[in-house]
């Protein structure tokens, strides 16, 4: 489909760029409902739509009082700490432990290793909904529902899976003669593991807890359950917002998460060449 | 080596030094054991170091996730609030043999009489007529009533006439001694229990010392039952009851409330007094255990499960199916395209992957308003009149259009990594050999994708199934999933039996797609961000 023949007879001509402005259409259902928000989160008025001077692109229509709201209330900020307490403290319990067992789960002999993986990818297939609907039963039980660390564990298991999964991938190109190597030259286990493993599986890691990190810093049915209004996350409260009185500062609050993404999409994708280039594989 | 399995180890060994082979001996290895052995104990201590490394996890996950769910399975079942709420109610229920056709015989009413009274002290009768109430309306409002007035009931006559027969029997420190002399218990069973209700209750929901308080009635009515069957400890005062006046309990409840001598009202209570209960379950897929025990269905406009599941069904396969339909021409396009290229425009698919979900389904709130942007682009083109505006959010469309878009990554990157390994090479020897275009693709290319579609649709149909935000936010009435209805009876009614009956049906099905996926596509070929 690359690209079209010399030879091509006009059927061909015309399904290869009516074929061509499909998926153009597609890509731009998939791509423009996000970008439509930044320009809209510039709207000088409270509306959600474009107004006539913004279309007129009349530099009155714009103004950035929605990111001054956004970054000075208090409606707005305390969640956005709330959420940057939580998240790092959930990515590194998820790194830690799961970075464990992902080496744990790579050795040669493991009793029980596909019930295992199923048990730790579980958090990732069953519904938000249901784990929430447990979380909030069963942490009330123990008396964590409606605590930070309450929180922070939920957060954590929701967020092992990917960074089991992506280590676990890391993993299958490690050359475990290298570990050999090092133990004959007289490294203990842990200085093999910091000196020889780990810079090799980091890019893996790293991407596993950008994983973790963005599950915590996206995920809202869990804490609207396990929190309380202590632990009122950004997402919670773009959810209220969405549900209640939706105020056009959400579009401000998106654009920022947006720009979080973009931020943590290139950094993966950097990652990821890297490391195929560590493993030999082609760069793309 | 291969000797060590005819030869037992216990032969007198033959080994040159290094540990070499000898024809008549065991391998051995340097520390002089059967090498068989040493392999054994290295593979066992493997074994041991990889579980060791997994276990932190293990039980992490076990107790911050497993557990939960475990829970939630339990409470789908569990019931054992009729119990312990009317715990001797219960108990005189089983005995009774006056139900289903009348209303049970008047010790049911002296058991619910006591386990009423304790009940209304501590509050939890309200809790427990609004758990019966899931099952039969109207039974709230009958626990709160009657908990209002059980305190009021005519049994002091009993009491009056206790205490003018005998004054010590006013006195709680007397009856303190009394019910620790351990034959006196034995032979006024019921005064005896009901005795230690009270001061259970005395202590715990009033914070009084229960020797300085009034014996509440509802002791003197079990100590009048006990004598009038004949009780007559020694040591206790010997009152005789045979010319006391009697009331009857059950008369007080129907004058309270005449709902209570209705058959029906006890058949409920008889159907959910063990521990362990379907009626969740029942409920759930919109059926009731009806008077007579058995399962029956509920009246037409109480069902709204079972449509509500099949909604969430249909919907989900139809949002499955419109992914394809979006996701198949991308990733073909993708697979087909030079690498360079295909990274380019995979960031267009990874750039809404990695959006924060709540900020996508915040821009479909704002892009299908009535006062959005497509209706105000759909006025301005003149495709639709101002007065006409669509009505895009709120309903099913909103929720098919915004989880579409949502789910159509998570098609696109399966069917993406499917469609890589196809080697395009096929589809050039099928036209070398006389195929157009469509046979090529149709006969060679799609079959090969298949596990793809497989994959990217299973993907999207687990997850669908479970979504609550963006059906809570773009779903109205009409658009909504049954995630919805499980977070509004934990967080809205209350029925949390029902919210965990209904995730365990949904966690059932999402099971069994999740082990089809397993089968097809297999949990470690799960992959992330292409």
């Amino acid at each position: 489909m690359a690209a079209l023949p010399p030879y091509a007879s006009t059927g061909q001509k015309v399904w290869h760029y009516s074929y061509l402005v499909i998926c153009a259409a597609i890509f731009f259902f998939l791509i423009a409902p996000i970008l439509i928000i930044i320009p809209l989160s510039f709207n000088a008025e409270n509306f959600f739509t474009f107004t006539p001077e913004m279309l007129a692109l009349d530099p009155e229509g714009y103004s950035t009082k929605h990111y001054r709201d956004f970054f000075t209330n208090p409606d707005w900020q305390v969640p956005l700490w709330n959420s940057l307490k939580i998240a790092p403290v959930a990515t590194f319990l998820s790194v830690a432990l799961g970075t464990l067992a992902a080496i744990g789960l790579s050795q040669p002999h493991v009793p029980f290793r596909r019930a295992i993986m199923a048990i730790l990818i579980s958090p990732m297939i069953v519904p938000l909904i249901i784990s929430a609907a447990g979380m909030y039963f069963f942490y009330s039980r123990i008396g964590l529902q409606g605590t930070y660390w309450g929180v922070v564990l939920a957060h954590a298991a929701l967020g092992i899976p990917f960074v089991i999964i992506t280590v676990t991938a890391t993993l299958v190109g490690f050359d475990r003669s290298l570990t050999r190597a090092a133990a004959n030259l007289g490294a203990g286990p842990v200085r093999t593991f910091f000196k020889v493993q780990m810079p090799l599986i980091l890019p893996g890691v790293v991407s596993g807890g950008l994983f973790a990190f963005i599950t915590s810093f996206d995920e809202v049915v869990v804490v609207l359950f396990v929190g309380s209004a202590g632990q009122k996350t950004l997402p919670w409260q773009m959810f209220t917002g969405l549900r209640e009185q939706i105020s056009p500062t959400i579009l401000a609050a998106a654009t920022v998460l947006i720009s979080i993404s973009v931020v943590l999409l290139v950094t993966l994708e950097v990652l990821r060449r890297r490391s195929e280039r560590l493993r030999g594989m082609s760069p793309g | 080596m291969t000797d060590s399995a005819t030869t037992p180890p216990s032969q007198p060994m033959a080994v040159l030094p290094g540990g070499e082979v000898t024809e008549d001996g065991p391998m051995l290895a340097a520390d002089g054991r059967p090498l068989k052995h040493s392999l054994n104990r290295a593979l066992r201590r493997e074994k041991l170091r990889a579980f060791l490394l997994v276990s932190p996890l293990l039980i992490f996950i076990l107790v911050a996730f497993v557990a939960p769910i475990a829970e939630m399975l339990f409470r789908s079942v569990e019931n054992q609030i009729v119990s312990e709420t009317l715990p001797r109610t219960v108990v005189a229920l089983r005995e009774d043999q006056n139900l289903p056709e009348e209303a049970p015989g008047e010790p049911v009413y002296e058991a619910l009489y006591t386990d009423l009274f304790i009940a209304a002290e501590y509050k939890s009768h309200t809790r427990l007529g609004s758990r019966l109430n899931y099952e039969q309306t109207g039974l709230s409002s009958l626990f709160r009533g009657t908990g209002r007035d059980v305190g009021r009931f005519d049994t002091d006559i009993y009491t009056d006439q206790f205490i003018e027969a005998e004054p010590a029997l006013e006195d709680p420190v007397a009856w303190s001694n009394w019910m620790a002399d351990e034959e006196i218990r034995a032979a006024l069973p019921q005064t005896a229990d009901v005795w230690d209700a009270w001061v259970k209750l005395t202590v715990e929901a009033n914070e009084d010392d229960p020797l300085e308080e009034d014996v509440e009635d509802f002791v003197y009515a079990a100590l009048y039952r006990d004598l009038a069957n004949g009780a007559a400890p020694a040591g206790f005062p010997d009152v005789d009851v045979s010319g006391f006046e009697t009331v009857s309990i059950k008369a007080l409840f129907e004058e309270s409330d005449e709902d209570w001598v209705d058959p029906q009202i006890w058949q409920v209570i008889e159907t959910y007094s063990p521990a362990y209960t379907d009626g969740y379950f029942l409920n759930s897929i919109d059926m009731m255990n009806g008077p007579d025990g058995d399962a029956q269905m509920r009246p037409d406009d109480e069902r709204i499960y079972l449509k509500l599941f099949w909604r969430t069904m249909w919907m989900s396969l139809a949002i499955t199916f419109s992914c394809i339909v979006l996701g198949y021409p991308i990733a073909y396009l993708l697979s087909t395209l030079p690498l360079r290229s295909a990274n380019v425009l995979m960031i267009l698919v990874l750039l809404p992957f990695w959006t924060s979900l709540l900020v996508r389904t915040s821009a479909w709130k704002v892009l299908l308003q009535q006062q959005g942007v497509i209706n105000d682009t759909l006025v301005w083109l003149g495709i639709v009149s101002d007065a006409n505006r669509l009505t895009l959010i709120n309903n099913a469309t909103g929720t098919m259009i915004a989880m579409t878009h949502i789910l159509l990554p998570f098609m696109i990157l399966p069917l993406y990594s499917v469609m890589k390994t196809i080697p395009p090479s096929y589809m050039r020897a099928a036209k070398s050999m006389g195929a157009n275009d469509w046979t090529a693709f149709w006969r060679v290319f799609f079959p090969l994708s298949i596990p793809g579609i497989g994959a990217g649709s299973i993907l999207a149909f687990i997850l669908s199934i479970g979504y609550y935000i963006t059906p809570e936010i773009v779903g109205g009435t009409s658009g909504v999933f049954i995630s919805n209805r499980i977070a509004y009876h934990i967080s809205s009614s209350l029925n949390w039996g029902l919210a965990a009956a209904l995730g365990s049906i949904l966690l059932a099905l999402v099971l069994t797609l999740y082990w089809l996926y397993d089968r097809i596509v297999g949990i470690d070929n799960v992959k992330l961000g292409g």
